[in-house]
């Protein structure tokens, strides 16, 4: 066995599986505070590539400034996505709720590609496509950018739970109406956290985004995002980072040597069994708080 | 007015259980039966193969969905994958000369054993994990199906159904091929009619609402899951059975992929959940409803009134598409079935406005 490949398949899968954690973290930020599971992150990770391209491309500003824009945009797009649609299922069946943001994720994913285009499209963040050479092992520049962010971004998530508004979002998450009785704005809290989650679609959408360029794959994203969220806890921060790793390192090193066997795509079959794994014998996940039901 | 009963009022248990306890409701029946037995007599061939027998099929697939979702309320988003297997399983059995009566009940029985196997592992959880699993179930079934050459016949291939004969009458022209999805839909509505009916529909029901409390009353909810499952993937994979004999005539992997089941639990969502009439009204409003849309702009754009490039109009059906399912959740949560429940009461107690009970 080529020990060389091997560690890097390791090293790509691990920074991918950061990347994908940055997908990730929208689901968990939302879930945490307000327990709606959201299936439309793919779509937002999309549209926020869609906006940064369209605000550096056709408006032609530079492309930070872009990015700036995109963010307030998603921000924006994550408080009106929570007073049109969510508040108005508060007590509804989780069905109704999942079916609602999987009918966002179809909508977004029509609506970016129809208004803008649907041929793929690129932006440039100044990253050098030549990759970093240590040995014989190559590093791929975007990816190792992608995992700093993530990395970072999750370190900011974990230092926000601890500020005010965070510990209004830790409250609402614990319990609707007991934060209600105590003053907290819970529609407020939720509407925040669903803008939080549209500024980390940002971060996700410029990284992958300048990485495989811009269409409605971005959205197909969701799939390895759902598996970190489920691996790692639906409620858990830094179990986004520990699943990030595990399922973009599984999803690298497994398809690394099963692939050129089989014929391909063994990827999404990793991603479908860690999915089904961690649902049959740990379905709350490795940090995820376990929920005790009551008749 | 046509129901001249002003409120339903039963005096006998028998009337009480029967399938249709309202006179006018029979009859309504029995004059769509026989305008759907005499279709083929007064539509023609493009209509009855290309728009009829799908949505017939569709609402049978939707219906087998609704059983399970609406029904015993397990959500299941790989229901196109349970359709493959029984879809596949079907056409190796034609191939390798078992009758097409039996392939159809080895498609089934196939599904049903496959879907409860993922069920069985899906048990123990339920609502949103639910559905990661079976969208977990999907992403491998498709893959399976894919890259195994024995099922598929190779990458990318097309395997086209042989030709068969059903109780000795061969599904040949557009008239067979249509009667046999029409007794298949009959079939299945007359099933889970019935079902709704029985004990075990009301065990089904019991869990649905809350599992734990039906465990205490003495339902077993292991046992009532599992059969859920088992009975709606037996229908879905006999369905998916139907759809390649009848409609497609071949079968390829992307015939049942993610977005099929989407489109699925879309039908079963927009209809209602767990009601018969609502999971046809829903196959057919999902089916038809991106294509009305995507017509009417481009013939607004070819009169000039709107601008849309083509490219945005190839993206109208997916647009249309989550948007009806946002618009229905928000605002009509029943459903289409809910829509048609109001308007029947409504005549129910007609000349009045309310009954007493």
């Amino acid at each position: 066995m080529d020990v060389g490949y091997f560690i890097e398949l390791l090293i790509n899968g691990g920074l991918t599986g950061l990347m994908y954690s940055l997908t990730a973290l929208g689901i968990v930020l939302i879930y945490k505070s307000s327990g709606v599971p959201n299936l439309a992150q793919g779509a937002m990770v999309m549209i926020s590539a869609y906006l940064v391209w369209m605000f550096a491309n056709m408006l032609g500003l530079p492309i930070f400034i872009a990015i700036a824009l995109a963010v307030v945009a998603m921000f924006a797009f994550g408080l009106l996505a929570e007073r049109l649609l969510l508040r108005k299922m508060v007590g509804q069946p989780i069905i109704m709720i999942v079916m609602l943001t999987l009918g966002l994720e179809i909508f977004l994913r029509g609506l970016g590609p129809g208004l803008l285009g649907a041929a793929p499209k690129s932006f440039d963040i100044g990253i050098d496509i030549m990759p970093i050479i240590y040995g014989d092992i190559f590093i791929h520049r975007t990816y190792l950018i992608g995992a700093i962010v993530a990395a970072v971004m999750i370190g900011l998530a974990l230092l926000f739970f601890r500020t005010r508004l965070g510990t209004k979002l830790r409250a609402v998450s614990d319990d609707h109406v007991a934060s209600w009785s105590v003053g907290i704005s819970v529609e407020r809290a939720i509407g925040i956290s669903w803008g939080l989650a549209g500024m980390s679609a940002v971060a996700a959408g410029v990284m992958w985004g300048s990485e495989q360029g811009v269409d409605w794959t971005l959205s197909m994203l969701l799939f390895p995002a759902i598996a970190v969220v489920i691996l790692g806890g639906l409620d858990s921060i830094h179990g986004v980072l520990v699943a990030g790793l595990i399922v973009g390192i599984l999803g690298s090193v497994i398809p690394g040597y099963v692939d050129p066997i089989v014929g391909g795509g063994t990827r999404d079959v990793v991603t479908s069994l860690i999915i089904l794994l961690t649902i049959i014998f740990r379905p709350h996940g490795i940090f995820g708080r376990e929920d005790i039901e009551r008749i | 007015m046509f129901y001249r009963l002003s409120g339903v009022h039963h005096t006998r248990y028998a009337t009480a259980r029967a399938i249709w306890p309202v006179p006018a409701d029979r009859r309504m029946v029995y004059i769509l039966l026989a305008l759907a037995v005499a279709a083929p007599l007064y539509l023609p061939d493009l209509y009855l193969s290309s728009y009829l027998l799908p949505w017939l099929v569709w609402g049978t697939a939707a219906l087998s969905l609704s059983l399970l979702m609406g029904i015993a309320g397990q959500l299941h988003f790989g229901f196109a994958a349970v359709m493959a297997i029984g879809a596949y399983t079907s056409i190796h059995l034609a191939r390798a000369g078992v009758p097409f009566e039996l392939a159809l009940i080895g498609a089934g029985v196939m599904a049903a054993v496959i879907g409860s196997i993922f069920g069985a592992a899906a048990l123990r959880v339920k609502g949103l994990y639910l559905v990661m699993a079976t969208l977990a179930m999907q992403y491998l079934v498709d893959w399976t199906i894919i890259n195994v050459p024995a099922i598929s016949g190779g990458a990318q291939a097309t395997l086209n159904t042989p030709q068969v004969s059903f109780l000795f009458v061969p599904l040949r022209d557009d008239a067979a091929l249509y009667y046999g999805a029409l007794l298949w839909a009959v079939i299945v509505i007359l099933l889970v009619l019935n079902i709704k009916r029985t004990s075990f529909g009301r065990a089904l029901v019991a869990i649905r609402d809350k599992d734990f409390a039906a465990a205490v009353i003495g339902v077993n909810p292991f046992k009532y899951k599992l059969l859920a499952f088992f009975t709606s993937s037996f229908l879905g994979g006999v369905s998916g059975a139907v759809l390649a004999f009848c409609y497609y005539q071949a079968v390829t992997p992307e015939q049942f992929g993610f977005n099929v089941s989407i489109q699925l639990v879309a039908m079963v969502l927009v209809g209602g959940l767990g009601s018969v009439i609502g999971a046809f009204l829903g196959a057919g409003f999902v089916l038809l409803v991106p294509i009305i849309l995507t017509n009417a702009v481009a013939w607004m754009a070819a009169l000039g009134w709107l601008n849309v490039s083509s490219n945005l109009l190839a993206h109208i059906p997916l647009m249309a598409y989550g948007g009806l399912i946002i618009g229905f959740i928000l605002f009509e949560p029943l459903g289409l079935a809910k829509i048609y429940d109001n308007i029947r009461k409504y005549f129910l107690v007609w000349p009045f406005r309310h009954t007493q009970s």
